[in-house]
């Protein structure tokens, strides 16, 4: 065989030949692994919306526990009104359904940018995100006869995005807030996601009249009902948690308001 | 490092332990790591060391990897034009490695949760191009396939022992895949519990990680004095 390995013919042929043999394989295995990957998000998604209200779940009995705890998904617009509701057997390929709300996504490709542009200015953001085509989910659970609210929030840490849930009684209470991290440092901004740290949330209140709803302080400071002690070694992840709280939780409070304003 | 080893394996027909493929296996291990003597793959040594179940799950995907790549590359080695070999072991690495990570994230979601980044970050391990280049493109499926074991038993006992320095010292505690964060040390030991005791945060943070290779260097060189390079 006379094929000159060296030429710009073989070359490219032999690159053509391996984009597709790769290209092919790649989306056979991606293509064939969605369904489980997504059944696995949707999973953890309910684990942790569980995990906010203090229901310990696995892989196994989250959907379960999902559809006995969430009584109603809700998703509002950015200026607190509420859009759709649903309260069916959740169909993580529905994406009618509030549970299907990307909050990551949206954080990333919408929320980010308009933070950085608003810098600072909370009217401009509020409005920035009133205007905005954006819907935030909210999860109605009932769990001993107490209505108990659960708002994701998604922010910045130091090395990539941070996330939780925050689960809040009708009185601006928190129930409990669970978080989790992509790439924060282990033993320090990692911490978020550990017992000691989300435990203190527990009993505190949303100051709902002051300038923030909620406080995460630096070292050993004295803390009130409405703030935590951030954690030691961790500063911008617990800069982080404070300003995603902060931001994400004032929109769910103008739905909130509205609610009990419509009680009365 | 391997020019010695790589010739001698491609001279005769070779039994499936004879000495040459003995010797594949084991100088990774030893005089030719990849990390503490050709100090490849410090960036993920660097990274992943801070729990020993973190260090256990990145060196079995580095196992796959480096087993895939090796054999497939030894494979198509005729046929890999010189101008575009780079690429074309990098394209091969970066398919295994999202071949990894998709199957875990079907399969192992939690597992694929702890690893998040660093699994993808194996594409830019220097050992496993290092290898495609100085040893699969040069020899046989077989020889490559105990190349690639060694070598990924080079980095995983390195990483091994480092993250077991790092955990014990930086948490009091040992984590295995499957069985959690086991902490060993009795609580009342700790200054917080009125003990005498404190984990070494330092231990956690990056440079740890160089210091703790640094001193299996020293160790090393001591014991196998022809490794020392004379100025």
């Amino acid at each position: 065989m006379a094929i000159n390995k060296n030429s710009t013919a073989y070359t490219f042929a032999f690159s053509i030949v391996m984009v597709i043999v790769v290209g092919t394989s790649l989306a056979y295995t991606s293509l064939s692994l969605k369904g489980r990957q997504d059944a696995n998000a949707a999973d953890k998604k309910m684990m942790d919306i569980l995990g906010a209200i203090g229901e310990l779940a696995d892989r196994g009995n989250a959907s379960g526990l999902f559809a006995e705890y969430v009584v109603e998904r809700i998703s509002i617009d950015g200026s607190g009104r509420q859009i759709a509701s649903a309260n069916s057997v959740v169909d993580p390929k529905d994406k009618e359904d509030p549970f299907s709300i990307e909050v990551k996504k949206d954080y990333r490709a919408k929320i980010k940018s308009a933070v950085k542009k608003a810098d600072g200015d909370a009217q401009a953001f509020e409005q920035a995100i009133a205007s905005s085509t954006l819907e935030f989910p909210l999860y109605r659970c009932l769990k001993n006869d107490t209505t108990i609210y659960v708002v994701p929030v998604v922010g910045s840490g130091l090395w990539g995005p941070i996330w939780g849930y925050i689960a809040l009684e009708e009185d601006m209470t928190v129930y409990g807030a669970s978080f989790d991290h992509k790439t924060e440092t282990p033993g320090l901004g990692a911490e978020i996601r550990e017992d000691f740290f989300t435990d203190k949330f527990k009993g505190k209140k949303l100051n709902t009249a002051g300038p923030l709803l909620f406080s995460i302080l630096k070292g050993g400071a004295l803390t009130d009902e409405y703030s935590v002690d951030g954690i030691t070694g961790g500063t911008i992840t617990s800069k982080g948690v404070d300003e995603m709280m902060n931001r994400t939780l004032a929109v769910y409070l103008r739905y909130f308001e509205s609610q009990t304003r419509s009680q009365k | 490092m391997s020019s010695e080893n790589t010739s001698a394996v491609m001279t005769k027909k070779t039994s499936l332990f004879s000495k040459q493929n003995r010797k594949l296996l084991s100088d990774p291990l030893d005089d030719s790591n990849p990390i503490t003597v050709q100090v490849l793959g410090i960036c993920s040594a660097l990274a992943i060391t801070v729990q020993v179940q973190q260090a256990v799950i990145m060196s079995l995907a580095v196992l796959f990897v480096m087993i895939g790549g090796n054999v497939i590359i030894s494979l198509l080695r005729n046929m890999i034009p010189d101008r575009i070999r780079i690429i074309v072991q990098l394209v091969i690495v970066a398919s295994l490695v999202i071949i990894v990570d998709q199957v875990l994230k079907a399969f192992q979601p939690d597992i694929s949760e702890k690893l998040s980044v660093f699994v993808g970050l194996i594409i830019t391990n220097c050992i496993i191009m290092g290898r495609l280049e100085a040893f699969a493109l040069a020899n046989k499926p077989g020889p490559s396939f105990f190349d690639a074991i060694g070598n990924a038993m080079g980095y995983a006992w390195i990483l091994l022992a480092v993250s077991v320095v790092r955990e014990v010292f930086g948490s009091g505690a040992i984590s295995l895949p499957g069985m959690g964060q086991v902490k060993f040390l009795p609580t009342n030991w700790f200054i917080s519990e009125g003990g005498l005791y404190e984990n070494n945060n330092l231990m956690i943070l990056p440079p740890m990680a160089l210091i703790t290779v640094g001193l299996i260097i020293w160790v090393q060189r001591s014991r196998n004095q022809t490794l020392i390079e004379e100025n």
